[in-house]
């Protein structure tokens, strides 16, 4: 008992980046073992799925062709049957949005102990998963003394595995109990539309919550329609209405690659830079020097963000409303 | 109806810190109730005063020091709260998702609520995970990342839409009784009143040990747990502008000039 076994992740007919940086860790960590990666594919067009997934470093594709789209119900008792045939020392999950879905409810129902949003991991002998804390501020190391571990990954944080592989695919035949499904998804919905698409802009300040009150808003306002940029902002700002959907960056928003980005008063949380990492040039003002943002920027100011908008405001000539 | 709230007082660290063996030290922690059970309160609270004869309990696994969090709670209409802890919690090292779905299972089990509303992730461990170990521990269903929620009691069933990636929400029907996991932005939560707070003064804060709860300290027993804390490397080697805001204005002026950003 070495082995990896690792759950890839798609939705309406495309597999997901995570499915291939699963195969990356997965890999380093059965290797670390000694063991084989094993990858499954849970519903959907699974054939097709396994063709693409065939990349290097996999041993094993399970396809299993129960159901069309994710259900935390089918998926959690598909995991849990191939988890009994594969029997490996580590089942390693996405830390998805639908990570978060199953994984905690199959550990629980394997009876093996999770450790969640893994960063890294080592081997020897001990499994030890590096995963942050306090909003990202600090990192630490988990031990997990036990023979069996259920581990979900941070996605983009491994690299995407790719070329030809030659991994043995066979279909597993689960047996899905219909009784035990108790939910049902019915369809998607696409939001954050609008006439602003962020993601065009090649200039965007960007706002957070150390803006603290809705009136100050057009301070940055005032700043990116002097700059001639686009407004966007982090979530908190899009939560408390302050700006509509359409402007926040991140996971659950607009994935954007602006020549600059100016980050205010935000940060740096790992859903947020999920959405700004790929900005050419990105640019931090943040009275902490200790937020995460700064290990992402190439440029920070550690200063009062009412204080320096202002002052950069007219440095372009225009008028500070603050 | 009964809606049980999980809520969480989470540590946060000032700019400045430092870090004393596995934990940042004690003086550079400030504590607030977790953003996402702030949500997870709201929508409880709401869906009470929305409805006849709907009872909102909090549970919290936490010191004494929690009861200033738990009594916000209350005072944002939270009907009373229970508050789990005892020697032995004391002295545990780190409470990980198994042992956290387990207390909290046995209170599902003594409280029996029709609907539990966690929060996504608590923002100082942020396992992300609590919620849905507990729905499977108790066997109830579930609904992970839930940013709008329409209840139908009497049917049985909670209509939500989960917050996937990209702004791409999921539809999904989910049986009750249900654990959800509530989502910052699915309602705008409340500022306690003045009024909201000296009531909350008055409603019940109940503390269970382990014991009163039918558990015993094996529950605390973990094959998981912390061995090291560090500040991660920086990976980027970042330029810092400095001198007071006018000049770190200018020279931020400078740079974008450099990047071809003109007067719009
Ligand atoms: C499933 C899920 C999905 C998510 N999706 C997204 C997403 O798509 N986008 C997103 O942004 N977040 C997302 N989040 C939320 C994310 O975890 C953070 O909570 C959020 O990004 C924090 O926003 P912020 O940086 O504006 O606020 P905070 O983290 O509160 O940071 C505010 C910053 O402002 C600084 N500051 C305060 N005052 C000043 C001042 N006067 N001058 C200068 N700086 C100041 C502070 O030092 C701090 O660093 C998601 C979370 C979850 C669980
Ligand atoms: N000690 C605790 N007491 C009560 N609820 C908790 C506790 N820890 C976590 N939770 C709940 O579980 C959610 C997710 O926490 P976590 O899995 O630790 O990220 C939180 O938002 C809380 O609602």
């Amino acid at each position: 008992m070495t082995d990896v076994l690792a759950v890839t992740e798609h939705r309406r007919g495309s597999l997901r980046d995570v499915s291939f940086e699963i195969v990356t860790a997965g890999r380093k960590l059965a290797d670390a073992q000694g063991g084989d990666l094993h990858l499954a594919v849970i519903g959907g067009d699974v054939e097709s799925f396994a063709d693409e997934l065939n990349v290097e470093g996999v041993d094993t594709i399970h396809t299993v062709a129960d159901g069309e789209e994710f259900n935390h119900d089918v998926y959690t008792q598909v995991v849990e049957q191939l988890y009994a045939d594969v029997a490996p020392t580590t089942l390693l999950l996405p830390n998805s949005v639908n990570g978060l879905d199953y994984a905690p409810a199959v550990a629980e129902r394997l009876d093996v102990p999770i450790v969640t949003d893994a960063v890294g991991f080592d081997h020897d002998g001990t499994l030890e998963v590096t995963r942050e804390m306090y909003a990202s501020k600090v990192a630490t190391t988990v031990e997990v003394d036990a023979d069996e571990a259920v581990v979900t990954i941070r996605p983009s944080e491994f690299a995407k595995a790719e070329g030809e592989g030659s991994a043995d695919v066979q279909s597993f035949d689960a047996d899905v109990d219909e009784s035990a499904v108790r939910s049902t998804v019915t369809g998607f919905e696409e939001v954050g539309g609008g006439d602003v698409d962020i993601s065009e802009a090649d200039v965007l300040v960007s706002v957070g919550r150390g803006i603290e009150e809705e009136e100050n808003i057009e301070l940055v306002e005032a700043l990116a329609e002097t700059l001639g940029a686009t407004l966007s902002s982090s979530r908190p700002i899009v939560d408390a209405g302050w700006l509509p959907k359409n402007r926040q960056v991140g996971q659950s928003g607009k994935v954007v690659t602006p020549k600059v980005y100016l980050a205010i008063g935000i940060s740096g949380a790992v859903q947020h830079v999920a959405g700004m990492k790929g900005s050419e040039t990105i640019v931090a003002i943040n009275t902490d020097p200790n937020a995460p943002i700064n290990d992402l920027a190439d440029y920070a100011i550690h200063d009062d963000l009412f204080d320096v908008v202002p002052a950069l405001i007219e440095e372009f000539g225009g008028e500070s409303p603050l | 109806m009964k809606i049980l709230v999980t809520v969480k007082e989470v540590a946060e660290a000032e700019d400045d810190f430092e870090i004393d063996g596995l934990d940042i030290d004690e003086r550079y922690l400030e504590y607030d109730l977790n953003e996402w059970d702030d949500y997870a309160v709201e929508e409880a609270v709401t869906i009470a005063e929305d409805g006849d004869d709907v009872e909102v309990v909090s549970v919290t696994i936490g010191p004494e020091r929690a009861e200033e969090t738990v009594r916000m709670a209350l005072a944002k209409g939270v009907d009373r709260a229970i508050r789990v802890w005892d020697d032995d919690l004391e002295s545990a090292d780190m409470l990980d998702v198994g042992t956290k779905a387990d207390i909290l299972a046995a209170v599902v089990e003594e409280e029996d609520p029709d609907l539990v509303f966690s929060g996504v992730q608590a923002n100082d461990d942020g396992f992300g995970a609590t919620g849905v170990a507990l729905a499977e521990v108790v066997d109830m269903e579930w609904g992970a990342v839930v940013n709008d929620l329409d209840l139908d009691a009497e049917g049985g069933v909670a209509h939500v839409h989960r917050e996937l990636e990209g702004g791409v929400e999921e539809l999904t029907d989910i049986e009750l009784p249900a654990v959800l996991t509530i989502q910052t932005g699915i309602n705008e939560p409340r500022y306690a009143s003045l009024r909201g707070i000296r009531q909350a003064q008055r409603k019940p804060l109940d503390v269970q040990g382990l014991g009163d709860l039918g558990l015993d300290a094996s529950v605390l027993e973990s094959a998981v747990s912390r061995t090291a804390m560090f500040e991660p490397e920086s990976e980027s080697d970042v330029t810092v502008f400095e001198g007071g805001a006018e000049e770190e204005a200018g020279q931020l002026a400078d740079l974008l000039r450099d990047k071809g950003v003109v007067e719009g």
